[in-house]
């Protein structure tokens, strides 16, 4: 039978299973492919902080969500067309995210009555009415895959561990994407285990051929390259383009890059990124904790080298100290943070935005940092060497507010030339400077910037340290004047990055009307949203701020131009305290603390509600 | 990469006097403290090493001895109690050439840099720990320290403490370090020496020096350092030696079963040759070991010198080793080739 094809615009799909059952490989797999074909695509990893919670168990559900489109995407999607449930217990925690009519696959091998009872249930969901509003596919994933391996020599227990690519395979089919990708990266993978590349690739075709013999699937579908601008691209996850835009940076500047860091959830896989770079100069120290983590960074830097540490938002916490000697020995230093859902310990797995005032605040004493947010996967190439750049040119800490969706997620990426990414100056001092004798606070008039002094350099010999120094001399310091005078010059010499910012972009309406105000990982959602809104013709803009401070300097005339500010955050309203502070302006907040991003339903109930006191009906 | 050392000064540096060492600030301890002996005899050892002063950098963490930076006319890093092991760490792998000092005291290395303290001697990076051991907290005034003797009355503990303190030597020894010495504030020809000995290993340096504070602790190791009892309560070690100590050189220390033991070497029972033969340079940590107890048993002499000088690989060189090896292996990092790592694909 010829097989149906139906062009579709774009499809989400949520394979999910217990943390072993390798959901997150097809997941990523999926979108690798999917990507080299040209569709736009949008990632979300959503998985537990157990390594291995007890198997079939609500809290073992790994999942992974993805979008992709024929269109320009910004987020992984909020409801799925397709759901793969390799067990009971994903229908309890994700079967309310199949859109209805959506294609339910389940292995129904794994639906005996011990699964059903872990998952909770009495009765088996598949004999629920309920799912009568889906298309529900029961497939013998488990005893397909044995059967399709009974010729290898491997165990039941091995061969079972193939089953995800038998379900990559069947989805690979349904919709009408090639295998080769996929095979190319198991042979990669098991290079040093060639009888896993056998096992799983003939797991992949089972799926597929599976597919096509059983006819199960009436149609399949087929998703059309999406219309990019003229270039090379890759998929990338936002914590592997932090990692290539801090390798940037220190190639770009000549300094080499010493990154110090302790393992934590999400941040530990810019620490392995980093590792494998030595070849680039590349040094990391996993340090005894996030203290020495950082302490080494800030070693570096006195030392000339481009400091870098990362964490999260407990590491944070404890590196608060170490980031204040920083700023006031007036040392370069990037601080990546990396957050997830807190206080305390939070969910570790589990995205937020909640550091926000804690990067802005929590120091002691009056400790102003330059702190700047990517907005997506691959903005956090152009922002970690932004923050690098910034941390060179003002002498300073910078604060890189990342977090777990958008270090986690994955999308495509244009390849930058390098010729357009901006110089970094590291401007070593070299010489005495004046009659006094070196002056290791006396600074660039433009930029207040202390000179950078390395140890190696003869007749700059000079101490700096945590105690308050005096103006130009940079002796200790207790006199009254000099210290107030020096809280002002540090807390000018940040506002004055705000000197040269980019104008900023405001998307849709340019005044009058709702704008939306968002800073990182909440782009995608709010961009979404106001496109949706800009299409019906509705009065709605979006800012999305990637400094955070200072501000950039229009963006008080910004605000001042529409009837309603609305900020979405993924905290209880942060970034809305410190709007409506500094601009006394009667900004709204939209929150959402639940550990998940925004979905776009969420955003336009919201907005439709404001857009409803101004006048305006959502159609 | 890295400069040769030699015991001379090597030609074309030009010789430093102890007045080059001096910083143009005002020293600001207590008069009498014994942080100004350890100062002096660091400025007066410095022109001995031959290197040039601006690859010299003092760093420290909180506490009295943390201002001895200011006071060095070096590079100087003034930073956090208990973190300067960290910045150190940070600091010499960047730039391994540098002739790296760590000044610290028993609270800044033992109570909040504790942790630190031990990974920075496993780790055997090669810098220089000068930890100024007065058993009480100076710079607040006076409440009992890590060190402190258990029951010690002090601000904090009208009752006395009821912390056992920590042995410095026995810390360092456990934490892998692989140079472990004891000096004196007092003592300035055997401290110098120490200094320079230091220096020379190859590696972490670690030396616990006995700190007289006249303000809060006053007379608290006089037995070790004053001339009238130094004889009787210290042994000095040196290396190959027979451990012989007291004013008539007539005592010494046997091992009896795990257990040292003072004894008499002029009544006829023992000769030297039943002594402990002092090697520093032994892997194992036994003997090293039983000499850091030594300080912790009542009535035997405190030992004063090397305990341990043995030659490990470095940090710095295995992680420089790990640059290099990738550099050769893979070429200098590409970073276009970089960017466009892993499968792309081209939009015209």
């Amino acid at each position: 039978m010829r097989k149906l094809v139906e062009q579709i615009e774009e499809a989400t799909i949520l394979f999910a299973g217990d943390s072993g059952d390798g959901s997150q490989t097809i997941g990523a797999q999926m979108t690798e492919t999917t990507a080299l074909i040209g569709n736009d695509v949008a990632t979300l990893p959503d998985y537990p902080a157990e390594i291995r919670a007890p198997a079939g168990s609500l809290a073992g559900v790994s999942g992974f969500q993805l979008h992709f489109s024929s269109e320009q995407i910004h987020t992984p999607g909020d409801l799925c067309d397709v759901l793969v449930a390799m067990n009971p217990a994903v229908l309890k925690v994700h079967l309310n995210k199949l859109k209805p009519n959506g294609i339910l696959i389940v292995n129904i091998d794994n639906f005996a009555r011990r699964n059903l009872r872990l998952a909770g249930y009495e009765e088996d969901p598949l004999e629920d009415d309920k799912l009568t509003k889906y298309q529900v596919f029961r497939v013998e994933l488990t005893q397909l895959t044995r059967k399709s391996l009974e010729t290898t020599q491997l165990s039941v227990r091995e061969i079972d561990r193939c089953k995800n690519f038998f379900a990559l395979g069947m989805i690979l089919w349904l919709y009408n994407r090639p295998m080769e990708y996929t095979m190319k990266w198991i042979k990669a993978k098991f290079a040093k285990k060639p009888q896993y590349i056998e096992s799983n690739i003939l797991a992949l075709r089972a799926g597929n051929t599976y597919c096509e013999a059983t006819e199960q699937f009436a149609v399949s579908y087929d998703v059309k390259p999406a219309d990019f601008e003229p270039g090379t691209y890759r998929n990338i996850e936002g914590n592997m383009a932090t990692v290539l835009g801090l390798v940037a940076a220190s190639h770009q500047s000549g300094l080499p890059l010493v990154y110090g860091s302790y393992p934590i959830t999400p941040a530990s896989d810019i620490l392995h990124g980093l590792a494998q770079y030595r070849n680039f100069g590349v040094v990391t120290m996993q340090m005894e904790d996030e203290i020495a983590a950082v302490g080494v960074a800030i070693g570096a830097s006195f030392s000339g080298a481009l400091g870098v540490t990362g964490s999260s938002g407990p590491g944070l916490a404890l590196k608060s100290e170490g980031i204040n000697l920083a700023m006031i020995a007036e040392l370069p230093l990037v601080v990546c943070n990396i957050q997830r859902a807190g206080p305390s310990t939070g969910m570790p797995t589990k995205t937020e935005q909640s550091d926000l005032l804690q990067m802005f605040y929590g120091r002691n004493g009056e400790s102003p940092l330059p702190i700047i947010a990517p907005s997506r996967p691959f903005d956090c190439f152009e922002t970690v060497y932004e923050a690098c750049r910034i941390a060179v040119k003002y002498r300073t800490p910078v604060i890189f507010l990342s977090d777990l969706y958008i270090g986690m997620g994955a999308e495509p990426w244009k390849i930058p030339q390098l010729s357009e990414l901006p110089e970094i100056r590291p401007d070593f001092a070299v010489s005495i400077g004046t009659r006094n004798g070196f002056e290791p606070y006396l600074r660039d008039p433009g930029t207040l910037a202390r000179p950078w002094a390395k140890p190696g350099t003869a007749g700059l010999e000079h101490r700096i340290g945590g105690l308050e120094k005096s103006d130009v001399t940079g002796h200790v310091s207790y006199d009254p004047e000099n210290h107030e005078r020096m809280v002002e010059i540090r807390a000018e010499k940040v506002a004055r990055i705000a000197d040269e910012l980019p104008p900023t972009e405001v998307f849709g309406k340019q005044e009058g009307g709702v704008l939306l105000l968002g800073w990182g990982g909440t782009y995608g959602a709010i961009r979404t949203t106001a496109e949706n809104y800009i299409a019906s013709g509705l009065p709605i803009a979006h800012v999305h701020l990637r400094h955070l401070n200072p501000f950039p300097k229009d963006l008080g005339d910004i605000l001042q131009r529409f009837k309603k500010i609305l900020i979405p955050e993924l905290n209880s309203g942060q970034l809305l305290q410190l709007i409506r502070s500094t601009y006394l302006i009667d900004a709204i907040g939209f929150n959402k603390v639940q550990g998940q991003p925004f979905h776009v339903f969420e955003l336009e109930s919201r907005i439709d509600e404001i857009l409803k006191e101004i006048g305006h009906v959502s159609p | 990469m890295r400069r040769k050392r030699t015991s001379g000064i090597p030609a074309g540096v030009p010789t430093l006097s102890k007045k080059d060492f001096e910083s143009d600030q005002d020293v600001r301890w207590c008069p009498g403290c014994g942080d100004y002996s350890i100062l002096a005899q660091t400025q007066r050892i410095m022109p001995e090493l031959g290197i040039p002063r601006e690859n010299i950098v003092f760093i420290s963490g909180i506490g009295c001895s943390s201002r001895f930076p200011y006071y060095m006319n070096t590079y100087g890093f003034h930073t956090i109690h208990g973190r300067a092991p960290t910045i150190a760490s940070g600091v010499k792998m960047a730039n391994p050439d540098l002739s790296v000092w760590v000044i610290t005291g028993d609270g800044d290395a033992l109570s909040i840099g504790g942790n630190h303290f031990i990974h920075l001697m496993r780790r055997n990076f090669d810098v220089n720990v000068l930890l100024f051991n007065n058993r009480i907290y100076g710079l607040t005034k006076g409440q009992y320290s890590p060190t402190s003797e258990q029951g010690k009355l002090t601000k904090s503990t009208p009752l006395g403490s009821v912390d056992r303190p920590f042995n410095p030597i026995s810390l360092a020894l456990a934490s892998g370090a692989t140079f472990v010495a004891r000096s004196l504030d007092r003592d300035a020809n055997h401290l110098r020496t120490i200094i320079k000995s230091a220096f020379e290993h190859k590696g972490t340096s670690f030396i616990e020096i006995y700190q007289n504070c006249n303000v809060f602790n006053d007379k608290t190791f006089f037995q070790y350092t004053e001339k009238d009892t130094k004889a009787d309560n210290t042994v000095v070690l040196e290396h190959g030696e027979p451990l012989v100590f007291g004013a008539e050189h007539d005592k010494g220390i046997r091992l009896n079963g795990f257990q040292p033991e003072v004894v008499a070497t002029t009544n006829g029972e023992y000769s030297t040759e039943d002594l402990i033969i002092h090697d520093q340079y032994t892997e194992d940590t036994t003997l090293a070991n039983f000499l850091a107890r030594m300080s912790d048993t009542p009535d035997m002499p405190h030992p004063i010198g090397i305990f341990r000088s043995i030659r490990h690989p470095r940090y710095e060189d295995m992680m420089t080793n790990q640059v290099r090896t990738a550099r050769e292996r893979m070429g200098d990092g590409d970073l276009e080739a970089l960017l466009n790592d892993g499968e792309t694909w081209t939009v015209s």
